[in-house]
């Protein structure tokens, strides 16, 4: 069999940053009407030489070839002249403009004298809306849709011109099922138009239906290329990560339940979700799984004091209480690990220490200072508990990969020795070594008594980790499963409002 | 930027109010409008009205550039300086010897001097915050300090004056019943307002205030486009150094001093935000004439000048106070 020439080629790409070679010869190609995944835990190099595709980074050897023509891409321009779209991970997007010129950001169609033609990027964007099932219109605020959408205006940038290679970084990392099934149809038509498609994402089941190859990268490595067909879920982790993985499994130990801490009762915030009730025991974790939108994040938010509840009670160990803001959540020993690390959980430019001991920095002082020493000595406390492996403890935490960030917002909201802790979307954006260990984290953490509320919106997750799951759609609880009883086919029916209520 | 419609099928009074919380600067321009006409007999005259014009003409135009270069998430500081160095060259240059014998035509030269300079000094702000990526109100305050350094030097401290009384004249003629100065004003209040909502540099102007790594992903050349914007606010400057000599025949190496912070003042009370991404020529025009319509009523009203600054700094802080609780979301909103 002939394989036809590869659009895009890379050749022996070697990147160093001071002290870390990040890209240690990299081969790399992608053939016309191709899906070709790119795989590698966080840190591996796949973002380095995603960069280098789109011309923010500049390679220190090997070649691009961009059909068998030897290239350098010097800017983010030259990228997209070399026909080269990178939808990225994190949105790219400008909040305050439309929808229609954020598609089109940097290549508006114009008339004479510069002028926007808004006919023609009207009726453009239109008919990509419409080929992505979008209810929104090219002229709604972008900042005024939620997450899931904005990433699907993201992936619109695909469609905008005829790219012949395009990246997709993690497109799916806050799409629901729906929203991925438009996705994949959108990639199957880029292929059938003979474009050649970088695929990157942790996710397994995605990459084993839609891609045709799919390549491993280990600590700037290339670890081989492998025809998805002829390979299996253990073969690719083992490549990655060099011993195989149990992540599949549906949560079996049971923690001993304890005393009820924490009771919600007809909980509502507005239009956001309404007469939510149910209760946590000491020991347990609660999974708590629907679309995005569902509410879940809010309402997590509401009970970290965030928000202000129209209706219902909260009641922590029997007592009812009220909770006017995050310090008086803390205060009554709830803490919340917030759905988004590096915007709302982290100070990246400071040190692991002081991330950990942020919150109650207020406490730690000897006279007017300070006190560094038992600052430190927390520090080393949850490193040792939690695993978190930094080289000291004066690491600046935007340095650490995306699982070891996760470990000290943890770390940070275990140290105010809190009754009920709340999770939302624990392992976004982490790789799968990572993730295994934040489940196990989270397990370990319900055996010594905590309460947990896992919000999350990966079906394995919930299904690994919760004890009980508690199904939303549309702001409203669905269903209740227990562990044993539950079933993904149920579980999907109960988030999207397919059954009346029933508790399990 | 198109006006994003947030319901797509709003009625009328829906609409005017959609309009007013996203420009509430105008309900604010109405309601001193009307005060003055009630509280003060000589404020509701067509006199009067071409006087608040012609005098919100010189911050006017400044405010226009610098509506621009906020939006990119920038700021101009040196545009008081700039005033000080276009007016100073314009009427120093037209009176040279050389060309003592073109008779009107000799103001041209100067006039091209002054808004070249203004021009060129913009280039050279918007260079340095390119190509060095300090910050633009660092590379701008060193501007600001600078230019004003070197007028004094090129003028010796010394006030020139505009010998051709044609140019003097300019500063007070009319035009189709307008005070030229307010019509060059509108004008140009109109260009800017299509370049900004209509054309692609307009668009990009928001892209690179909101989000500029967006903007460079997305390829827009984002040094170059915002050196652009400097070189528009440094011709604006330029200009209303020249329309402020034209009205006093003259110019002084003082001229323009905190022209920087009314100017600002005017761009922000008209809903620009300091860190970029949003804002628009229609409420930068709404604030020109709001500080505009203050300062002339409460002159008419003989307020003392001192009380003057104390209530537009205290309206400064009130009105944006107004603008965050008009635009919160209510009882939902995620508090911070």
């Amino acid at each position: 069999m002939t394989e036809p020439n590869p659009t895009l080629r890379l050749k022996g790409i070697v990147k160093t940053f001071p002290g870390v070679r990040a890209l240690d010869g990299v081969d790399f190609d992608v053939r016309p009407g191709e899906v070709h995944a790119l795989m590698g835990e966080n840190g591996a190099g796949k973002s380095t030489l995603m960069k280098i595709l789109a011309g923010v980074y500049h390679p220190d050897e090997g070649q691009i070839f961009i059909d068998d023509r030897p290239v350098v891409i010097r800017s983010p321009i030259e990228a997209k002249e070399h026909g080269i779209t990178l939808i990225h991970q994190e949105l790219s997007l400008a909040e305050e403009m439309s929808v229609a010129e954020n598609i089109f950001l940097g290549e508006l169609p114009r008339k004479k004298w510069g002028f926007v033609d808004w006919k023609t990027l009207d009726e453009r964007v239109g008919t990509i809306l419409q080929k992505l099932n979008a209810d929104w219109g090219p002229r709604t605020r972008i900042g005024s849709l939620s997450i899931a959408k904005q990433q699907m205006c993201e992936i619109a940038r695909a469609l905008t011109h005829s790219a012949k290679i395009v990246v997709f970084d993690e497109p799916t990392a806050s799409l629901t099922d729906a929203e991925k099934v438009v996705l994949f149809d959108v990639i199957e038509d880029l292929k059938a138009e003979g474009v050649g498609i970088v695929y990157i994402s942790h996710r397994m089941e995605e990459i084993f239906k839609i891609t045709d190859r799919i390549s491993v990268l280990r600590d700037g490595s290339y670890r081989g290329t492998l025809n998805t067909r002829e390979t299996d879920e253990d073969e690719i982790t083992q490549m990655m990560i060099g011993r195989s993985l149990e992540l599949h499994r549906r949560n079996i130990e049971h923690a001993e339940e304890g005393e009820e801490v924490l009771s919600v009762e007809g909980l509502s915030c507005g239009r956001l979700f309404q007469d939510v009730s149910f209760t946590v025991k000491a020991g347990e974790i609660v999974g708590f799984y629907g679309l995005v939108g569902a509410g879940r994040t809010e309402m997590a938010e509401t009970l970290f004091g965030l928000r202000r509840p129209t209706a219902g009670k909260i009641r922590l160990a029997g007592e009812e209480v009220h909770i006017g803001s995050p310090s008086e959540a803390i205060e009554k020993g709830i803490s919340l690990v917030p759905e988004n690390r590096k915007e709302q959980g982290l100070v990246l430019g400071m040190n692991c220490r002081d991330n950990i001991t942020l919150p109650q920095i207020d406490d730690l002082t000897a006279g007017p200072f300070v006190a560094n020493g038992a600052e430190v000595a927390i520090y080393d406390m949850y490193r040792d508990r939690l695993q978190i492996k930094a080289p000291t403890w004066r690491t600046l935490v935007g340095s650490l990969s995306g699982g070891n960030q996760q470990k000290i917002v943890i770390g940070k909201w275990l140290s105010m020795k809190p009754r009920l802790l709340i999770v939302d979307e624990p392992t976004r954006g982490i790789d799968v070594g990572s993730k295994s260990e934040i489940h196990k984290l989270l397990r370990e953490l319900a055996h010594q008594g905590y309460a947990i509320i896992v919000v999350s919106s990966e079906m394995p997750e919930v299904l690994h980790v919760s004890d009980r799951i508690i199904a939303m759609h549309n702001g409203r609880i669905t269903r209740t499963f227990s562990a044993d009883a539950v079933t993904e086919e149920d579980l999907i029916q109960a988030i999207s409002g397919l059954t009346s209520d029933k508790a399990a | 930027m198109a006006d994003i419609t947030a319901t797509q099928d709003g009625s009328g009074a829906n609409r005017f109010l959609h309009w007013i919380i996203h420009h509430p600067i105008w309900a604010f321009v109405v309601i001193v409008f009307i005060f003055f006409s009630v509280m003060n007999e000589h404020f509701f005259a067509l006199g009067n009205f071409k006087n608040i014009l012609i005098q919100a003409s010189t911050l006017g135009l400044i405010a226009l550039g610098m509506t621009l270069v906020m939006i990119n998430g920038n700021i101009d500081l040196s545009v008081g300086a700039v005033v000080a160095l276009a007016a100073s060259l314009t009427v120093d240059i037209m009176g040279w010897p050389m060309f003592e014998g073109w008779g009107n035509w000799q103001i041209l030269p100067g006039v091209l001097a002054g808004l070249a300079a203004g021009v060129l000094l913009g280039a050279l702000n918007g260079f340095i915050v390119w190509k060095t990526g300090v910050d633009a109100f660092i590379v701008t305050l060193g501007a600001m300090l600078g230019v004003r350094g070197l007028v004094f030097v090129y003028t010796e401290e010394q006030s020139f004056f505009a010998m051709n009384f044609a140019y003097s004249d300019f500063g007070a003629s009319s035009l189709v019943g307008l005070p030229t100065l307010a019509l060059i004003f509108l004008v140009f209040t109109a260009l800017v307002h299509i370049l900004l909502s209509r054309t692609v540099h307009g668009s990009n102007t928001y892209a690179v205030g909101d989000n500029r790594e967006a903007a460079v992903n997305a390829g827009i050349r984002v040094g170059p486009h915002m050196m652009i914007n400097f070189m528009i606010v440094g011709f604006f400057a330029a200009l209303a150094g020249i329309t402020l000599s034209t009205q006093m025949g003259a110019s002084t190496p003082n001229l323009g001093t905190n022209f920087e912070l009314w100017v600002i003042t005017a761009v922000v009370l008209g809903g620009t935000k300091l860190t970029g991404g949003a804002g628009s020529i229609i409420g930068t025009f709404g604030g020109v004439l709001a500080i505009q319509i203050l300062r002339n009523g409460m002159n008419l009203m003989q307020v003392p000048a001192f009380w003057v600054l104390v209530i537009l700094g205290s309206i400064l802080i009130g009105v944006l106070f107004l603008d965050k609780q008009l635009n919160r979301k209510g009882a939902e909103e995620l508090r911070l």
